[in-house]
C-alpha cells in the first residue's frame, strides 16, 4: 500500500510543481528562479507542519509516508536547484546565484520553523 | 502527453529516492542524513548530464524531455526531506552535524551539476 500512496501522491505533486512553474515564470520573468524557490520554501512550510501534524496522529504509516515521501519530497527539488544555481554562475550573474542559494537553504529553514511551530501550537 | 511522462517519471524518482532512502539508511544509521545527501548529489549530477546532453546531442521530443527532466530528477531529489532534516540535526543541539549537512549538500550538488554539464560537453558530438 505504501507504494501506491507514493506514486499517487507523487503524480500530484509533479503536476502541483510543473504547473507552478510555469505560472510563477510567466508572471516573474526567468532572470531569477522564482518558481523553485517559491516551491523549496513553501514544500519545506508544508513538511514543518505536516511532519508533526501527522506524527501523533491515527493516520496509517503509508499513507503517511505518501504524503510526506511520495507528496513534499517529489513537490520540492534539489536537482533543479543546483542546475538554476550553475546556469546563473554560467552567465556570469555570480551574486544572483549566491543569492539564490542563501535565500533557498535559509527561507525554507525558516519555513520549515514555522510550519513545525505552527503544528505545536494548534496542538493536535 | 508531457502529463503522462511528467506522471510516469515522477513515479519512478520518487520510488528510487525512496528505496534509496531505506536502503542508506541501513547501510549508514540514523547519525547524519546520508541518503537524502546521496540522492540531492547524484540527481544533480545526472541533472547536469542529461540536460546538456538533450539540449545538444540527443534528439528527444520536448515533452519527454520535460517528463524525464522535470517530472523524474525533479521527483527522485527533494529539497524539503533536506529542510527537515536540518531542523531536526539543529534541535536535537548538533550545530556542526547541521552546517557540515547544508554546505555538503550544496558544495556537492553543484560540483556535481558542473561535472555533469562538463562531462556531457566533453562527450562531443
Amino acid at each position: 500500500m505504501t507504494y501506491v500512496f507514493i506514486a499517487l501522491f507523487a503524480i500530484l505533486a509533479a503536476f502541483a510543481r510543473y504547473g507552478q512553474t510555469v505560472i510563477v515564470q510567466a508572471w516573474a520573468g526567468r532572470d531569477f528562479p522564482w518558481a523553485t524557490l517559491s516551491i523549496n520554501v513553501f514544500g519545506s512550510f508544508l513538511m514543518g507542519y505536516l511532519f508533526y501534524a501527522t506524527l501523533a496522529s491515527a493516520m496509517a504509516p503509508a499513507l503517511r509516508t505518501g504524503i510526506l515521501i511520495g507528496g513534499l519530497g517529489t513537490y520540492t527539488t534539489f536537482s533543479t536547484f543546483s542546475l538554476e544555481t550553475l546556469n546563473l554562475i554560467e552567465e556570469g550573474e555570480s551574486r544572483k546565484g549566491l543569492l539564490y542559494i542563501t535565500s533557498s537553504v535559509g527561507l525554507s529553514l525558516i519555513a520549515v520553523v514555522l510550519g513545525a511551530a505552527l503544528s505545536r501550537s494548534i496542538g493536535v | 502527453m508531457t502529463y503522462l511522462y511528467l506522471a510516469i517519471f515522477a513515479i519512478l524518482g520518487a520510488f528510487a529516492r525512496y528505496q534509496q532512502t531505506l536502503i542508506v539508511q541501513a547501510l549508514t544509521g540514523p547519525g547524519f542524513p546520508w541518503a537524502t545527501l546521496s540522492i540531492n548529489v547524484l540527481g544533480s549530477g545526472v541533472m547536469g548530464f542529461l540536460f546538456f546532453e538533450t539540449l545538444e546531442r540527443i534528439t528527444m521530443s520536448p515533452k519527454l524531455r520535460t517528463g524525464l527532466l522535470t517530472g523524474g530528477l525533479g521527483a527522485y531529489t527533494t529539497f524539503s526531506t533536506f529542510s527537515i532534516e536540518t531542523y531536526h540535526l539543529l534541535a536535537r543541539g548538533d550545530i556542526g552535524r547541521a552546517l557540515l549537512y547544508i554546505t555538503s549538500s550544496v558544495g556537492l550538488s553543484l560540483i556535481a551539476v558542473f561535472l555533469g554539464a562538463y562531462l556531457s560537453r566533453s562527450i562531443g558530438v
